[in-house]
């Protein structure tokens, strides 16, 4: 297991340090920073192993987190784990800083002494977490018995993400759908690969310990009821939307999986506040909302003509937002002239890039861009990469047509039913890689 | 509040100050003076001269003070023992604490503090806290069993704590449980033979049960252990994958991960024939193209897990090429395993799109990256055959690009295709020879220089581009020495003439001048081979090589079997067993996947290391290292090609020899001057070779023999098996090999023609040489259909015995010229010499008696045959078939003579008399001729004979 976990700034200075095994020594704490911090060459692999001693490693801003351990771990665990202290650590202090992990040290310690004993990780859920170890520190002596046992069984109890007695005067959630698209296009139009990834994040600020049921018009939910009803409309639902077809599926740990493997509904009881209820996957019938179409022609050995031309493929109605288009230029460039029609456009010389920026763009509609690139002669062999053309974007649908049917609530004890819950859903589109080779 | 202020006390005297502050009444200055302790010990400063005035302030009821002095104490205790005692009854009065958070943190903190004298109080406490009635601190106690057993595994043993563990098994509280599963399977790591765990399906069920309901992390230590049981049948390993699998969607890559580790093990008892075996197939590709969507570091785990999957279970995730190929902003380590995947997962029906990637991947900037993808390119040359060609033409493509590394790398890869598929693309020669100059890694002159050597009669200038490497021969590495001095030696054997004076020079460099053994002890074999027997030296250095493998850097199928159990952890990233990187006896255990129901229920059964059907009938081929001596002295990867060996005998001496006879005189001569080990090395070398030979050759032999014998019986005579006489190599693309037989009273010679150039072969035509029997072809070659590529013909050419006679050296040597529409083709093979014993050949006994006496007793030969286990009879009649007449058989002494006779073509008769011991396997063998050159012939004829 876990041998020690250590915290750097990005001189390699020690900011906390844990060990929990007695195998790993003071001096496991400057190797990791004799080898991989300071190390001549980038080192190239997150896990490392010095002297038998394996480091795993993860970077936020300029602050290393590095877990040590000499046993063969679960190493998939181990960098669970170290994402899991980011985001707790977050939770509490937010970003992940060198100030901030100085001016919380102790609580750093705290936390860690909680979330991982002898090197097994425990419940490191913020909301268990937060009812007893807190900023404050002293809510200890103040407790009462009963306060007292309601912590330790909502830590190991099978909701460990919730505790009991939560209420609010208005009963609320906000379902957010947010999709990252991503594409790699051949210069021809070729879809090479694509893919949704995408993930429901809810806000849940419901009173008591809600039952809830998530319904989506996933094509293998769809297909049974069709099934089970008017078979002929299999694929549609009574609402004529289409269904998608999920390739795969994750859900927060408070989602039933059981339940879920056999009768594929989703049904949990949320923790408080935001967290994120599923990830998914789709690879089909995504609807690419941008489509680039990239011309390079070298002019001889110093110029290159560069034309771009994007094309919104969505309902007229709709807006794309924050439309940026990011064109690579050789390093050898030494002026570029651009023209478009729309937006603004700038050659970045410190990023060896053309942008261009559009800030809004209706659906089914066309832009254009060309440059002309002026290049120094090198006498470089070897010939330019052309680095892909990438996009960025948002729009207000999910890319992969991931529809909410329905979320209901059911809370039997206390006295308020599904149709109280005020309910907000929302879908947002965002580009994740989006390049189209050129 | 903010606590950085307490890293910046730099000042003289603080620990002084810090004393006075530690020891003040007021208690918020106490624990600042406690937090600046914490934060001088984090970054490295000694601060345990304070530890008797820390351990003062543990006495509180403030929660964060007592922690952070449990902090310092779990850091310093084991540096002052006897001061660390002082705490204990704090720890002790803790344990007894009404707020379950408190007994817990000082059960937790005792486990922590490593000293002997303390771990005897927290036994009482410990024990204690296991039943306490808090669930938080049964888990925390849990644990602490562990920890306790690290620091003295004899008193966790003796107190029985274990038992009490494993009772916390059967805890209503999930989490208790999966701390105590954690707890246990740590323990029994370290005592593999105990049956700690003792895995029932009881205590199974239990374990599924819980894992529906505990945290993530207590799921993967559930998972983790449930996969080191092994069901006792295929159903309850089916029942167990069933609750198994809903963990896929699982949130958690570690889960997941564990999961699939469960599946692939519990998989391997399923009949394949199941159809739950097929659906479990297919669950288990999304989950994990889903895990390349987690964070880098993950997706890195996850790929160096996928790797271990696709060469288990291919099928899994063989349509799912599109997710391993490489963004533009992965993480290096991400994009190196993803090519990685790429050419494992690379088939006739996605190559195109692999190939398109792998070229953009070559312009990128990363140079590891790269030469990865270029070397990925060859692969896919030597999997995919018909991607071949447009695999090197993609490399062409590279090499004009001049970058450096790029022509290295792809001349690597070249010849391996050339391996793969020799003869088809040999035209690139003249531009690899363009880059000669920029070569400056080992790897890549090495592969050049064998690819000069190679085919050195195909390039002009060869010697003189090999000369050019010898100049900074004592500058090369000792992979490229060694590659150079067979290079030489193979153009030496191809173009004898002009290069007698480089492969003496190379030779005195490798074993004169150089203090590296392998170099020196490869110098001396070819020197010896080359003065000792030339012929055979051509045979085995020019021997031709087996194809390469398609697969590459497979893992070996045990290694492979053992990580797959092991997947998700460190020895799953390592690709190393956990014995590899682990000190002591954690995890030294090595695990092995359950037999497949079926091929036998117990555990006893033989096959248990081998699952049924798992492991492919012929584990693939890898490609050796370049390290592999005898592989590649004689320059072939496994053993060598049966079919050259019987020609291997020391007596045989082609016409070939005097083409190199000026050349090792030479050589003879300066070497016994020069070197006196030399001198003995020869007087043995002939004894060495086939020795050295002998090991891989046999096998392969007796097979053909088998095979020789089953052929040959409608006539009954004994046919010597095909041999190779003309390699492909050496008569652009034809391959020619046969045997002599002799059947109905007819000599035949049996040929086969393979064709294995690019192009149709036409008119074929034969010719003999004189030879000492005058045999010549009694027909025209009768291939009567054009020979289209890759095809083989048999024909067979009957003989008559009237041709030009020359006597030959050896007396069975023969030379024959075959013409087709390329070229004509020279080459010479023996003819055992039963092919001309006739059928009259029985002489009358008088006969027999007066001639024996008329031979004079100087043309009389004497012979052993070793090692035959027939007796007379059967080798009367096995002769008779072959000619060899008895006339008259005596028993003296338990002894059986047999008198026999044979009659040659050309009329000369041959008497022998063959003593058989009856119980002795060795034959006594006398042979009188009036021709004494025929007796080694026909003592060669009987051993063969008599021994198949």
């Amino acid at each position: 297991m876990i041998g020690g976990l250590f915290i750097y700034n990005h001189k390699g200075e020690v900011l906390i340090s844990r060990v929990y095994r007695d195998d790993i020594g003071r001096n496991a704490v400057d190797a990791f920073r004799v080898n991989v911090i300071h190390a001549r060459q980038q080192v190239r692999s997150p896990v490392t192993n010095i002297a038998r001693t394996s480091f795993f490693h993860v970077k936020r801003a300029n602050i290393w987190l590095a877990a040590v351990t000499k046993q063969n771990v679960n190493a998939a665990m181990v960098f669970e784990f170290l994402y899991k202290m980011c985001d707790v650590m977050t939770a509490y202090f937010g970003k992940i800083s060198e100030e901030n992990i100085k001016n919380n040290f102790v609580l750093i310690y705290e936390l860690l002494d909680e979330i991982l004993d002898f090197g097994y990780p425990q419940n490191s859920e913020t909301g268990a977490l937060k009812t007893f170890i807190t900023q404050q520190g002293i809510k200890g002596q103040h407790q009462t018995k009963e306060e007292q046992s309601q912590i330790t069984s909502q830590v190991t109890g099978q909701i460990g993400w919730r505790r009991e007695g939560i209420k609010y005067r208005r009963n609320e959630l906000f379902l957010d759908v947010l999709e990252s698209v991503n594409l790699l296009m051949s210069p021809q139009g070729q879809v090479l690969s694509a893919h949704v990834s995408g993930r429901v994040v809810m806000k849940s600020y419901l009173s008591g310990m809600p039952e809830c049921k998530f319904g989506m018009n996933d094509k293998i939910v769809i297909d049974k009821q069709g099934k089970g009803g008017t078979t002929d409309e299999a694929g549609k639902s009574s609402s004529g939307k289409q269904s998608i077809a999920i390739d795969d599926c994750t859900f927060h740990q408070c989602v039933r999986l059981s339940k879920f493997d056999s009768e594929r509904s989703i049904s949990f009881i949320p923790p408080d506040g935001e967290y994120e209820l599923m990830r998914y996957r789709t690879t089909k019938d995504i609807i690419l909302p941008f489509r680039v179409i990239p011309l390079v022609r070298e002019v001889g050995r110093t110029k290159l003509e560069v034309k771009v031309v994007i094309k919104s493929n969505f309902k007229p109605s709709l807006l794309a937002q924050k439309i940026e288009v990011r064109i690579p230029t050789p390093l050898n460039t030494s002026g570029v002239q651009v023209i478009c029609m729309k937006g603004k456009a700038k050659y970045k010389a410190s990023e060896n890039a053309i942008v261009w920026k559009i800030k809004r763009m209706a659906g089914m509609k066309e832009s254009q861009i060309s440059a002309e690139i002026e290049l120094l002669p090198t006498n470089d062999k070897k010939k330019w990469a052309r680095p892909p053309i990438s996009m960025n974007f948002e729009v207000p649908f999910a890319p992969s047509g991931l529809k909410v049917r329905y979320l209901k609530v059911f809370e039997s004890k206390l006295n308020y039913s599904d149709h109280d819950v005020i309910k907000w859903v929302r879908y947002i589109g965002r580009s994740g890689i989006y390049e189209t080779r050129c | 509040m903010t606590d950085s202020k307490y890293f910046t006390t730099t000042k003289k005297g603080e620990i002084f100050e810090l004393k006075a502050e530690l020891n003040s009444d007021k208690k918020e200055k106490k624990k600042e003076a406690v937090k600046k302790v914490i934060a001088s010990m984090t970054v490295g400063k000694d601060v345990s001269a304070l530890f008797p005035d820390v351990v003062n302030c543990m006495q509180t009821d403030n929660l964060e003070l007592k922690k952070l002095v449990y902090l310092y104490l779990m850091n310093y205790a084991k540096s002052q023992p006897d001061m660390a005692i002082m705490a204990v009854n704090t720890f002790v009065k803790d344990c007894e604490d009404p707020n379950p958070l408190i007994r817990a943190l000082a059960v937790r903190t005792m486990g922590c503090i490593r000293v002997d004298k303390i771990t005897e109080y927290l036994c009482e406490p410990l024990r204690k806290c296991l039943k306490d009635e808090d669930p938080y601190v049964r888990k925390t106690a849990a644990v602490c069993v562990a920890k306790l057993h690290d620091i003295n595994a004899q008193l966790v043993e003796d107190q029985g704590f274990l038992d009490t563990l494993k009772d916390l098994i059967s805890d209503s509280n999930p989490m208790v449980v999966a701390n105590a599963v954690a707890a246990l399977s740590e323990i029994a790591e370290s005592h593999p033979n105990s049956n700690l765990l003792d895995l029932n399906p009881q205590s199974i069920n239990k374990l599924l049960t819980a894992l529906n309901e505990c945290t993530e992390w207590g799921q993967i230590f559930i998972l983790d252990c449930l996969a080191n049981y092994t069901p006792r049948d295929d159903r309850e390993s089916q029942s167990i994958c069933e609750r198994v699998t809903p963990r896929l969607s699982h949130a958690n890559s570690a889960v997941v991960l564990s999961a699939v580790k469960v599946l692939m093990k519990f998989m391997e008892m399923l009949p394949k024939d199941l159809d739950y075996y097929g659906t479990l197939l297919k669950k288990l590709a999304p989950p994990l193209v889903t895990l390349l969507s987690a964070e880098p570091e993950l997706q890195y785990v996850a790929l160096r897990n996928i790797n271990l999957i696709v060469q288990k279970r291919p099928e899994i995730l063989k349509h799912e090429m599109k997710v391993f190929f490489v963004k533009y902003n992965d993480p290096i380590y991400v994009k190196l395993e993803k090519l990685d995947i790429m050419i494992r997962l690379a088939s006739q029906a996605n190559i195109a799109q692999v190939l398109a990637e792998l070229k953009e991947y070559a312009t990128e900037v990363d140079v590891d990256f790269v030469r990865k993808a270029v070397r990925a390119i060859g692969r896919c040359a030597i999997k995919v055959e018909q991607s071949a060609e447009r695999c090197v033409s993609t490399l062409l493509d590279l090499i004009q690009t001049k970058v450096n590394y790029v022509v290295q790398e792809a001349i690597v890869v070249i010849k391996d295709i050339f391996r793969k598929y020799p003869n088809k693309y040999e035209s690139v020669i003249a531009t690899l020879c363009e880059n000669l100059d920029s070569l400056d890694e080992p790897e890549a002159r090495a592969a050049m220089i064998w690819i000069v050597g190679e085919y050195a009669e195909r390039i002009d200038n060869a010697d003189e581009l090999l000369e050019s490497f010898l100049e900074g021969f004592h500058d090369e590495s000792t992979q490229v020495q060694l590659q150079l001095l067979t290079a030489i030696v193979k153009l030496f054997l191809k173009k004898p003439t002009e290069t007698q004076e480089l492969v003496q020079q190379v030779l005195s460099l490798a074993t004169q001048d150089s203090d590296n053994p392998d170099l020196r002890d490869r110098g001396y074999i070819y020197w010896r081979l080359l003065s000792t027997d030339p012929v055979a030296a051509k045979e085995v250095v020019l021997a031709e090589k087996p194809l390469i493998s398609e697969e590459t850097d497979l893992i070996e199928p045990t290694l492979l079997e053992e990580l797959i159990c092991h997947i998700g952890t460190l020895a799953s990233v390592y690709h190393k067993p956990p014995s590899a990187f682990v000190e002591g006896s954690r995890g030294v255990q090595h695990k092995r996947l359950p037999a497949r129901a079926g091929s036998g229920e117990s555990s006893e059964s033989p096959d248990v290391g081998q699952p049924g059907g798992a492991v492919p009938d012929t584990p693939p081929a890898v490609i050796p290292s370049q390290g592999d001596l005898l592989g590649d002295l004689l320059n072939l990867d496994l053993a060598p090609p049966a079919s050259s060996a019987p020609t291997v005998t020391p007596s045989m001496q082609m016409g070939a020899m005097d083409l190199l006879g000026g050349g090792l005189d030479s050589l003879l001569g300066g070497d016994i001057a020069g070197s006196p080990a030399m001198g003995a090395g020869l007087a043995s070398a002939p004894a060495v070779m086939p020795a050295s030979l002998g090991a891989p050759v046999s096998s392969g032999l007796d097979d053909l023999f088998d095979l020789g014998g089953g052929v040959g019986m409608p006539t009954g005579a004994f046919v010597v098996p095909k041999t190779v006489w003309l390699p492909a190599m050496k008569a652009k693309g034809l391959e020619i090999s046969g045997t002599f037989a002799r059947r109905a009273g007819v000599m035949q010679m049996e040929v086969s023609l393979t064709n294995k150039a690019m192009s149709v072969m036409t008119d074929f035509a034969i010719q003999f040489n004189r030879n000492s029997f005058g045999l010549a072809p009694a027909g025209p070659l009768q291939v009567l259909t054009p020979l289209s590529p890759n095809q083989t013909t048999e024909v067979s050419l009957p003989l008559s015995n009237v041709g030009p006679v020359m006597k030959m050296e050896p007396l069975n040597n023969l030379q024959v010229a075959v013409k087709n529409n390329i070229d004509v083709f020279y080459f010479s093979c023996q003819y055992p010499i039963s092919t001309l014993f006739v059928e009259d050949g029985k002489m009358e006994r008088q006969v027999f008696l007066a001639t024996w006496k008329d031979i004079p007793n100087d043309n009389e030969t004497q012979y052993q045959i070793k090692d035959c286990h027939l007796n007379s009879d059967a080798a009367t009649t096995r002769l008779q078939s072959s000619n060899i007449f008895t006339i008259a058989k005596r028993t003296v002494e338990g002894q059986d003579m047999l008198y026999q006779s044979i009659k040659l073509t050309n009329g000369i008769w041959v008497l022998v008399e063959l003593r058989v011991q009856t119980g002795s396997p060795t034959y006594m063998l006398s042979v009188k001729c009036r021709a004494p050159e025929v007796a080694q012939l026909v003592y060669q004829c009987y051993e063969m004979v008599l021994k198949n």
